[in-house]
């Protein structure tokens, strides 16, 4: 048992520690190991579409994730006040938006903009009172990026933060109200500060989402390219020593994210004694 | 009583962003999905609004798709199960309760790191110069494993089987140590006692890792596009192939809604099934 339990960590681990080994090869082939070198990290940090790429990741994932944690932490916030078929609902869209693959909301929020597009596009155009050769048209781009991407970390958001009110100790709530706190004095003083752990937890986990998620990207990025697509498409032409850099930078930093998440939704739950 | 039917307008305000997300980005675009899905497709590869099930009819010249999906999700998620149970049992029931916890974590970061880096990793590995190179080398030459079944098997069962061991240790864990001194002590071997008392209650963790597992095996696409190298693919594959390249829209959406129709359900029988059981409604959500 021992035994076994120790090889599926060897499984688990092995790809990861092999990508990690040879991103620092000095070789110029991904498979061979000619001794240590840092040369592919600058080879990849020196690349201009990497760096384009990465810069984009960044801000459609702090962007995603911020609208997310603000409008899922107030709905969840707000959800035990919701009650009949409103919550119903609420509670259904919410497990559809999580539960409906990558996929298909890639694709339907895909279809969805490009229809809206084509209605609104020619309405700017006859609109616009200037030159139409100058008029803005909507696009795929940075905008339908953070859209499907908030959909998906809105609903993460909405999950954790409502686990965490429901773990919350209602006495707490009841001696604020008893010591005539008003209820936004309550929320600012008691609740806000035992959620605040399981709000950026939450915030956190979107981030690394939206950093790693190349499916839903590969349909809504219009002509942007993100940190996944550009590695996918890497991929696709050949493995090269680095992808091994990229991918191993990628690693460190989703594990640094990981960690901090799961230590501020550790640290909230121990009772406050 | 009229305070009692007043709105409640701070819940109204915050409430309103998020349900219009949800309405913008989810029940819309599904509603455009279906609508396409009974449309036709113009001649520069759009949409044209018609009311025709031929999309539908279409469909099985996508049955390869289908067939791949319908027989390596459920395949995938059996052998995570299996790869899976062994290792939660140990970690619930063996370890040591002062590295339970560190083990535990061990397992679960690899799912919350890069997907796409993981299975790129097993390119690296099962291709040419990974392990047929080794095997080459120990004389046993031609072996060829990237764009296989295999391939895709092994990168699901990497990819899930932390998502598959959680639920299981959950339930483990839970389970009564006490049932298992008395069930040996009442003469059982270790065999029946683990299948007439550790097995079945551990069943709700079971059925939930193997739901989640299913369910996004049925979306898959990152693992067949990587490690089937276009011999096997997925639905998700038919997908992108039918709305990035081919551009064709409503036969794209008549598949996006079968596949979506299927896992609703398989998803709703095999709740139907385990939910019928005893004691499965109060613990089979984790």
């Amino acid at each position: 048992m021992r035994l076994y339990a120790f090889c599926i960590y060897i499984f688990l681990y092995t790809p990861l520690a092999i990508i990690a080994l040879f991103s620092f090869s000095a070789g110029r082939s991904a498979s061979d190991f000619h001794g240590f070198s840092l040369q592919w990290y600058e080879t990849a940090a020196n690349n201009r579409l990497v760096k384009e790429a990465l810069m984009n990741s960044l801000l459609v994932a702090f962007t995603s994730s911020a609208l997310a944690t603000l409008f899922g932490t107030a709905a969840a916030i707000m959800l035990p006040r919701v009650k009949g078929v409103a919550r119903i609902l609420f509670d259904g869209l919410t497990y559809v938006a999580i539960m409906v693959p990558g996929i298909v909301i890639g694709i339907s929020t895909l279809i969805a903009l490009v229809t809206a597009f084509n209605v609104i596009n020619p309405q700017i155009l006859a609109f616009w009172p200037g030159d139409p050769a100058t008029a803005p048209q909507l696009g795929l781009g940075f905008g339908s990026l953070i859209c499907a991407h908030s959909l998906f970390a809105m609903a993460l958001i909405i999950v954790i933060v409502r686990a965490r009110l429901m773990g919350m100790d209602r006495s707490l709530i009841e001696a604020s109200m008893d010591l005539y706190a008003d209820p936004w004095g309550t929320f600012r003083q008691i609740t806000f500060p035992q959620i605040l752990p399981g709000i950026l937890a939450g915030f956190l986990l979107s981030f690394t989402f939206s950093l790693d998620d190349y499916v839903i990207a590969s349909f809504v990025a219009g002509s942007r390219v993100t940190l996944p697509i550009y590695v996918f498409a890497s991929i696709r032409r050949g493995v090269t020593p680095e992808i091994n850099a990229i991918g191993t930078a990628v690693l460190v930093v989703s594990l640094i994210m990981l960690i901090g998440s799961q230590f501020l939704l550790r640290r909230g739950q121990k009772p406050a004694t | 009583m009229a305070r009692a039917r007043k709105w409640d307008w701070t819940a109204i305000l915050l409430m309103s962003p998020s349900f219009a997300i949800f309405l913008a980005l989810l029940v819309l675009p599904i509603i455009v999905v279906l609508v396409l899905s009974f449309g036709e497709r113009a001649e520069a590869g759009g949409y044209e609004a018609a009311f025709t099930l031929a999309q539908y009819a279409n469909l099985p010249a996508r049955w390869a798709a289908f067939r791949n999906t319908l027989s390596l999700a459920p395949t995938g998620t059996i052998l995570c199960l299996l790869a899976a149970y062994p290792l939660a049992y140990f970690l619930a029931v063996k370890a040591s309760p002062r590295s339970k916890l560190l083990l535990l974590i061990l397992v679960i970061v690899p799912f919350w790191t890069s997907f796409l880096i993981r299975t790129y990793a097993w390119i690296f590995i099962l291709g040419g110069k990974g392990i047929p190179a080794l095997l080459d080398w120990v004389g046993i030459p031609d072996v060829r494993l990237i764009n296989t079944p295999f391939a895709v098997l092994l990168g699901i069962v990497y990819a899930y089987l932390p998502l598959m061991v959680f639920p299981i240790f959950v339930s483990l864990e839970k389970l009564d140590k006490r049932l298992l001194e008395a069930s040996e002590d009442l003469g059982a071997s270790p065999w029946a006692t683990f299948r007439q008392v550790t097995l079945p209650l551990s069943a709700p963790g079971v059925a939930t890792g193997c739901m989640l597992v299913f369910i996004l095996l049925m979306g898959e696409y990152l693992i067949p596009a990587l490690l089937g190298g276009g011999k096997v693919f997925f639905i998700g594959n038919a997908l992108v192939d039918l709305f990035l390249q081919s551009r064709n829209w409503p036969f794209g959406s008549a598949v996006a809604v079968s596949l979506v129709a299927i896992m609703l359900v398989t998803v709703t029988l095999y709740l139907r099934l385990t939910l019928n059981r005893r004691g499965f409604r109060d613990q089979s959500m984790v």
